[in-house]
């Protein structure tokens, strides 16, 4: 009777696991397959074994993208992360002082870049970034600091910090606003305790604040760092991956690698070797994730 | 006394802060309504003059914006509606039906959810051409329909999981079967989750960019995100246009960003921990 009643539920999951065969699965089983053979879209893929992935090994722009990866990861996690705990912890100060209504506003203002299209948000910055009548030379030729004007998006040792800048933008929001939730969790007893043992703001931070959301850091850094290893827009509408490869990354290689060059075999190779990071990544961070629960729970009851 | 003036530069620091993350927006719209004279006259930081509106007007013409808006709104609405069935019907199933082996399935549903698109892109795009989907919205709405509803049923499992569970004892003795109880039980009582994950789905679709970009070549099906970035990629606009598309780019977001401010901020807070 139990497991008839089961049964009967498994019906619910059809539609969904048909979609996810269509789109999910045969997909990736095929860019896998792919990735092994040598092909050029058209016709049949040729099987070459671990020819592209030897390919890999030896080629310079795959790992410099790859690298460039890590810049992201800065610029989208690491940055945000830390910037948007001491902003949450100073916009929850300010609730407490001044009321819910500027906070909210506040937050707003940080959140917004999180709802604009990042192909959107691409062409508001590289106007402003533009090296010829472009806002922020302006604005340093205004304030008579002629002598620091760059082509940002132009300087092949510059791109790359300028992509970066206009990433820990768009990504702010997000982790400030997960921190201000979670803050709200937290019991005001313990800070008026700290308080009264005479913490300074920065103790209280470090001892309060930072232990009790611990939970909210780990899964935004989760998050932020895969995101940060899939970004694509934002470098398809900032630099197109350039000037000469300077800010290249994973998916836009690969993007290229399939549509520009079709040389799809190769391309597979590139999103399987992406693929196969991102997912080990999120497996390690699921499982510290539970495991972080689980020792909470045990704690506490 | 001391204490409170010892706050306000914190108070003061974080409004700087605040305008240096919108002064980008405020550039674009004073520049948007600028003639291209006044703009090479006076460069992009002074105030504008009047407002001249030919420039947008021109743009919204060139680029067809009023069909990449409907574009936007077909896709991104088809994908909303029917990426949340989805996600309840399997939600319903892990979480209240309690299958067998849900925890694989959930495991299953969560990497789907953090795989790259670039590893589905190529095999997407020749299939969709093979089906005769290429180029056709349809194509678009099918993939992000199972891509959002990954994140859905990761999400509302969890929800449901926590479901009480005499209601759904108590229905059963009822008579009732597992439609009319998802149905008349489960979906009312999880609407508000559900209203957030509407909104959700459809402010994501809207933004998407990579696979539009690859499933959408005419003019005719293009999305805005594709359109402005397609556009911006050619390195073809001047000035005065690059200002009026990103202003008409901002614009729908910000009406998203004001209608659904509380759910935006709320629901990502719900996401992040469960």
């Amino acid at each position: 009777m139990r497991s008839r009643a089961r049964d009967s539920h498994a019906l619910f999951l059809l539609p969904g696991a048909l979609a996810f065969l269509a789109v999910v699965v045969v997909p990736f089983l095929m860019n896998t397959g792919v990735s092994f053979t040598d092909w050029r879209g058209v016709g049949t893929p040729t099987w070459s074994g671990l020819a592209n992935y030897r390919e890999l090994w030896g080629d310079a722009a795959f790992w410099a993208s790859f690298r460039h990866s890590l810049f992201m990861v800065v610029a989208m996690a690491a940055v945000p992360t830390a910037v948007g705990l001491v902003l949450a912890a100073a916009l929850f100060d300010v609730a407490g002082r001044h009321g819910g209504r500027i906070t909210a506003v506040l937050r707003a203002c940080f959140y917004l870049p999180q709802v604009l299209p990042i192909a959107v948000a691409g062409i508001v910055w590289s106007w402003i970034l533009d090296p010829e009548n472009g806002s922020l030379n302006e604005l340093l030729k205004a304030v008579g600091l002629d002598g620091w004007q760059r082509d940002w998006l132009g300087d092949p040792d510059l791109a790359l910090y300028t992509v970066m800048a206009v990433m820990v933008w768009v990504q702010l929001g997000f982790p400030l606003v997960v921190f201000m939730a979670g803050l709200q969790r937290v019991d005001p007893q313990l800070y008026e305790a700290a308080e009264l043992d005479g913490a300074d703001w920065w103790r209280r931070f470090r001892h309060v604040t930072l232990p009790q959301i611990r939970p909210e850091i780990h899964v935004v850094l989760l998050w932020c760092t895969i995101a940060a290893l899939k970004v694509f827009g934002a470098v398809y509408v900032l630099t197109k991956g350039g000037p000469g490869g300077a800010t290249d990354v994973p998916s836009y290689f690969s993007f290229t690698t399939f549509f520009e060059k079709t040389q799809v075999g190769y391309g597979a190779a590139v999103s399987t070797v992406l693929t196969v990071l991102i997912l080990v990544l999120a497996v390690i961070g699921l499982k510290l994730q539970t495991r972080a629960e689980d020792d909470e729970e045990g704690s506490v009851r | 006394m001391r204490s409170a003036v010892h706050r306000y530069p914190v108070l003061v620091a974080l409004c700087l802060a605040a305008l240096l993350m919108v002064v980008p927006f405020v550039i674009v719209a004073m520049n948007a309504v600028k003639s291209p004279a006044e703009y090479s006259a006076n460069g992009p930081l002074s105030l504008p003059e009047g407002l001249y509106l030919d420039g947008l007007k021109d743009f919204w013409e060139r680029v067809d914006y009023s069909r990449k808006l409907l574009n936007s709104v077909l896709i991104s609405g088809s994908v909303a509606v029917l990426a949340v069935v989805l996600s309840v019907l399997n939600a319903y199933a892990i979480g209240i039906g309690r299958v067998r082996g849900r925890a694989w399935v959930l495991a299953f549903f969560v990497l789907a959810n953090t795989l790259p698109q670039e590893a589905l892109v190529y095999p997407v795009y020749h299939l969709s051409k093979e089906a005769g989907l290429y180029d056709t919205r349809l194509s678009v709405v099918i993939v992000f329909t199972a891509l959002q509803a990954a994140f859905g049923t990761y999400l509302l499992a969890s929800v449901l999981g926590r479901f009480p569970r005499e209601i759904v004892e108590a229905a059963r003795i009822d008579g009732a079967n597992a439609w009319q109880m998802l149905w008349r039980i489960v979906v009312p009582v999880s609407r508000p989750t559900l209203g957030v994950l509407l909104v959700f789905f459809f402010v994501w679709t809207w933004n998407e960019f990579l696979l539009p970009l690859v499933m959408l070549i005419s003019n005719d099906n293009q999305t805005v995100s594709v359109a402005l970035g397609v556009l911006q990629g050619q390195r073809l606009m001047d000035a005065t246009m690059t200002n009026a598309a990103a202003l008409l780019g901002v614009l729908p977001a910000l009406v998203f960003f004001l209608v659904f401010q509380r759910t935006l901020t709320r629901g990502i807070a719900v996401g992040a921990v469960k």
